[in-house]
């Protein structure tokens, strides 16, 4: 008997062994099961609901995936030979409840149990988002996470811009943009999406036709509409985030309110001169109840405390600060890698660079979102902000 | 009494000649914002309702909390703090 044969029947005997059907059994009681196959082997099919951990990585990795050390993991190969010395080698990690798929993916096949022909990179998309491929915490996986999310982008002006850059840029697989304007000369000193050659055309136009020339690759939906009651709810549903770069109150309660009310997380930045706020408001956030906007403000101002940009003026780069934040947030919220700023405002100042970090906390009487509080149908904005514009 | 900085934010700086930070005393953020008032008058409908609570769409962090989580404008202010004045913003720069 050879060497790698004699450690076979060594290990049978420390390895308990299931059958592929007993492992399909044990998966739908909530076991993990583990393919730790080679991509090129699981490429062509893969167990229905496995995870994919390849042999080599699988010490360093199983840690973030199973933190459990008492988890059922069942760990799966093409026949059930290296199931058994990665089972040995999880057994030597702690994990004490670990079986070794008999037959392995073979036997899964025959069997008729389910399959899937998990996606992953394309050449192209792996050269493409190599550098984020390296990071540990986004890696294959998290750029297909990015692949197959959808953003919306609430204007492609000052804020819109660099968010839609970056998102395009990152792989966001479906960007949608919503914006009834047309490009302004006075636009580009800072709207960096649109062109000269562009001046007259509908920013969503001119936002395609540089992010499809960026990133000819992903999905870019263009709704060349002002956002109503009427039309917010067709237009979210399904997106992940929505980057909110709006420019005026009536829309950014819409927003608020309807993203609170389909549960969407709602990335907020705004800019006034050399000063942005930047925060996310999502009170369906999973690891503490954040605040919505109508937390903080449950009111606009007032329209003489409210000019525009282009009554106020704006400094040319803020927004690309402002912005590129938001996307940050969006990425990191799709991931669900690091804190996002929910019940955090960020408050950026050119003049002093510098950051500040306030506390917002939800309103136990907030008429939007505190608990028992029944949404039933949207405000009229542009009244609700007259009258307390007063 | 204790020594504050009050942070002004830019939509507001109009009532304060232009300046970002102004210094005044006071123990209760109530007192600062009130002498902050008859300092730079016309700030004080622009933060404070008539009932001397402070207005929905502004909010007043101390320490980098706010004051409605604390004890409001009788919140106390320690030497050195830090207010902030934080308005609704609308703009995205369209
Ligand atoms: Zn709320």
């Amino acid at each position: 008997m050879t060497a790698s044969g004699r450690r076979l029947q060594e290990l049978k005997r420390a390895v308990p062994e299931v059958t592929a059907e007993e492992a399909f059994a044990q998966q739908q009681r909530g076991a993990v099961l583990i393919d730790v196959r080679e991509p090129d082997e699981v490429a062509a099919g893969s167990p229905t609901g496995a995870q994919r951990i390849v042999r080599g990585f699988l010490e360093l990795r199983i840690e973030d995936l199973v933190p459990e050390l008492d988890k059922p993991l069942l760990v799966m190969c093409a026949g059930g030979a290296r199931s058994l010395f990665a089972c040995h080698d999880l057994q030597g990690l702690g994990y004490s409840n670990v079986c070794s798929v008999a037959g392995g993916f073979g036997a899964w096949g025959s069997q008729g149990l389910p399959i899937e022909v998990p996606r992953v990179l394309s050449d192209i998309e792996r050269e493409r988002y190599s550098r984020h491929v390296s990071i540990p915490e986004v890696g294959e996986a998290g750029q297909l996470t990015l692949l197959e999310s959808k953003v919306l982008l609430v204007g492609a002006g000052g804020l819109g811009s660099p968010a839609g850059f970056y998102l395009a840029a990152a792989g966001v697989g479906t960007l949608g943009i919503v914006d009834d304007d047309v490009v302004d000369r006075s636009n580009l000193q800072r709207q960096i999406l649109h062109t000269d050659r562009r001046i007259g055309t509908p920013k969503v136009e001119s936002a395609v036709s540089t992010l499809s020339a960026l990133n000819p690759a992903i999905e870019l939906r263009s709704y060349a509409l002002r956002l109503t009651s009427a039309n917010v709810e067709e237009i979210f549903s399904g997106y992940d985030v929505v980057v909110d770069g709006s420019d005026n109150f009536p829309t950014r309660y819409l927003v608020n309110d309807a993203c609170v009310k389909l549960g969407i997380p709602n990335v907020h930045g705004s800019i006034f001169r050399f000063e942005g706020q930047v925060s996310v408001f999502w009170p369906g956030y999973e690891k503490r109840r954040g605040p919505c906007y109508r937390c903080l403000f449950p009111e606009p101002p007032p329209p003489e405390l409210a000019p525009s940009c282009a009554e106020a003026g704006v400094l040319g780069i803020l927004p690309g600060v402002i912005g590129t934040l938001e996307a940050v947030e969006a990425i990191k919220i799709l991931l669900g890698v690091g804190d996002p700023l929910v019940g955090r405002l960020l408050l950026y100042d050119a003049l002093s660079q510098s950051f500040t970090e306030l506390a917002v906390e939800p309103r136990p009487d907030c008429a939007w979102c505190c608990e028992g509080a029944v949404i039933e149908e949207y405000p009229d904005y542009e009244l609700f902000c007259a009258v307390h514009g007063g | 009494m204790s020594q504050a900085t009050v942070r002004i934010p830019a939509p507001l700086r109009s009532f304060t000649g232009g300046a970002a930070e102004v210094a005044v005393e006071g123990d209760t953020v109530g007192e600062v914002l009130r002498s902050l008032s008859e300092i730079h008058s016309g700030l004080k409908q622009q933060i404070l309702t008539d009932k001397d609570g402070v207005r929905d769409f502004v909010n007043i962090f101390v320490d980098n909390k706010n004051i409605r989580s604390l004890a409001g404008l009788e919140s106390p202010v320690t030497e050195d703090a830090v207010i902030y004045i934080v308005p609704a913003v609308a703009g995205g720069g369209s």
